[in-house]
């Protein structure tokens, strides 16, 4: 029973960490563009294949990983800079489409690239699995969690204690004030997008080599990471996280007590019970609408 | 009410007229009937997005109600196909009203989550239930008729789509006119200051919804009963941001704009299947320059630069 139940939970937190940093990445940009960015599980799929591209072309490991962050992180910028920027202010279903056309983009090109195929990385410390209670744990998982914690600290010292995220911040709380205060609000928009590219990049990266990967996985995990980030009160950067985490147990929980050949939709459930009876989200406070 | 409006529309069934005489096989008829179909959906989805200003990024699901309950109902249970079309519309108009109630309430894009979550869990709910469904495989529709005269082939729904489209433009024109299509219009503008003259804002919303996925259900039944085959596709994310496309690629908030941006973008990947592999990429690109610098859609756009509204 209790074996069971933390198999399932183990497998829930690792895919939630993946969401966690997807809608991290959500966040980050709709805060600073009120753009939900529908590229952002392409930046996943990204992050994933481009390391195994580089690991099999034979570069050390920890270079291949730094290229699947950095290349990304450059994509983002391309994006924001071709397709985003001169079109700020437009209607937000124009930009909607906007990033689903970038999406598709990346998509296809890595299909016409590296083909229709599935791929896997080694795990980063072996697979040799852990026992705990029963269950089993493998150590790539730790990899994931630990790194998606270090993350998640780095990014609250970021925008806590350092001027350019407390830019960002500012950004979005008010993008006129922002502005009159003299923070370059395009700057804001460029470096959230560098980052969401990157942090979607190292979910990516660092779920291969237990979920494998293809050219197309990123709808999927991109339209959970939004679930994960509507879930925690969209703009919310702890919601974020938590919304992540308990997608991923949620599903991990109802594939293996309810039904495998439901577990896709189980955040969808959720995102529409949660909009029905908690309409801003976990972390969403009351808010008023000015006139 | 300007009379010149309707001059598209004339243009419209002039071209549905002669179209038939003029297409030289029936691969193009069958491109017409799709393009007339999607363009259907169109109108109803964009009286949604341009009027009401909220996004459906579930469209597809509610064709896929209306496919396959044309496919099972007959198929399983023994239903007349037109009861089974109307059943598959007034399941869809339920739930609509259901899940958009509570969302209308809120603002932002939750209805585009709402819709996102519900086309997702429809999709897979169709591919799970093979008993019912035939699974990923699809399942085949049985002919539609009507008082006892079935209808099949290319020539009989030719005439039908061509006469649902103009009959569609036709109501569309005249809603938007109506009481109704000023309050949608008015909340578009300012939803404060609607409310402030009386207009019910969430009533209208959820009205326009249920219109909209009826719409489609119902065009979704018509797909089925044409093709004589359904499968999960019509009802996946992909095909309801297809739907989307047309409507933003033609224009928001314009009637002729849905008929441009669905003939338009039925006919991009038959244009695209040339690429060989590169089709994804060449629409992709295709939909990110049309957004970059004709934001507002082509019918707009261009009306503006003639110089006259429609």
């Amino acid at each position: 029973m209790l074996a069971e139940f933390l198999q399932f939970f183990f497998s829930g937190v690792t895919v939630g960490a993946t969401y966690a940093l997807a809608a991290l990445g959500f966040t980050l940009i709709y805060n600073a563009s009120n753009v939900i960015n529908f590229a952002q599980g392409e930046f996943i799929m990204l992050g994933g294949m481009l390391a195994v591209f580089f690991t099999q072309g034979g570069m050390p490991l920890p270079v291949a990983l730094a290229l699947a962050i950095l290349v990304p992180a450059f994509v983002g910028i391309v994006v924001e800079k071709l397709a985003i920027e001169p079109v700020k202010g437009a209607e937000s279903v124009t930009l909607i489409i906007i990033t689903i056309g970038a999406s598709l983009v990346i998509r296809g090109l890595i299909q016409v690239w590296l083909g229709k195929g599935t791929f896997s990385l080694p795990a980063f410390s072996g697979d040799e699995p852990l026992q705990i209670l029963g269950a089993t744990l493998m150590p790539q998982s730790l990899w994931v969690l630990g790194v998606t914690a270090v993350v998640v600290v780095l990014l609250w010292y970021f925008f806590n204690r350092t001027l350019h995220g407390k830019a960002m911040l500012a950004t979005s709380y008010n993008r006129v004030a922002a502005e009159l205060v003299g923070i370059n609000t395009n700057w804001v928009l460029f470096l959230s997008f560098a980052m969401s590219a990157a942090l979607g990049a190292l979910g990516g990266i660092l779920v291969t080599p237990i979920t494998l990967t293809s050219y197309d996985v990123g709808i999927m995990l991109g339209l959970k990471g939004f679930v994960a980030a509507v879930v925690g009160s969209l703009g919310n950067g702890l919601g974020a996280v938590v919304g992540g985490l308990l997608v991923g147990i949620l599903e991990a929980m109802g594939a293996g007590y309810i039904s495998s050949s439901y577990k896709d939709a189980i955040p969808f459930v959720l995102i529409l019970l949660i909009l029905f009876f908690m309409p801003r989200g976990l972390f969403g406070g009351k808010s008023t609408d000015r006139v | 009410m300007k009379r010149n409006q309707y001059l598209g529309l004339y243009l419209i069934m002039a071209v549905l007229l002669v179209l038939p005489f003029v297409l030289p096989n029936s691969f193009y008829v069958d491109l017409a009937i799709r393009m007339a179909i999607n363009a259907v959906i169109v109108l109803g989805l964009n009286l949604l997005i341009g009027f009401a200003g909220q996004i459906s990024l579930g469209h597809a699901g509610f064709l896929g109600i209306g496919a396959y309950a044309s496919a099972i109902l007959p198929t399983h249970l023994g239903w007349h196909p037109v009861l089974a079309l109307l059943a598959g519309a007034a399941a869809a108009g339920v739930l609509a009203a259901t899940v958009a109630r509570p969302i209308f309430k809120l603002k932002g894009h939750y209805l585009a989550m709402a819709t996102l979550g519900l086309g997702i869990i429809i999709n897979i709910v169709i591919r799970t239930e093979a008993v019912w469904t035939g699974g990923p495989d699809g399942m085949p529709v049985p002919a539609m008729s009507l008082a006892g005269f079935e209808i099949s082939g290319d020539k009989h729904w030719y005439w039908i789509v061509a006469m649902l489209l103009s009959v569609s433009v036709w109501a569309s024109l005249n809603l938007i006119d109506s009481p109704f299509g000023r309050a949608l219009r008015a909340l578009h503008g300012s939803e404060v200051a609607s409310k402030v003259v009386g207009v019910d804002v969430v009533r209208y919303k959820v009205a326009i919804f249920v219109l909209s996925a009826v719409f489609a259900s119902i065009m979704g039944s018509v797909t089925a009963h044409y093709v004589g085959f359904v499968t999960p596709n019509l009802a996946d994310f992909f095909h309801s941001i297809e739907l989307v496309t047309m409507v933003v690629i033609g224009g928001m908030a314009s009637v002729y704009g849905s008929v441009v941006g669905a003939v338009l973008l039925t006919a991009l990947p038959q244009a695209l299947a040339s690429f060989e592999g590169w089709e994804t990429v060449a629409f992709g690109t295709i939909l990110m320059l049309c957004m970059i610098f004709l934001p507002k859609g082509l019918v707009p756009t261009l009306a503006a630069k003639f110089g006259k509204g429609e």
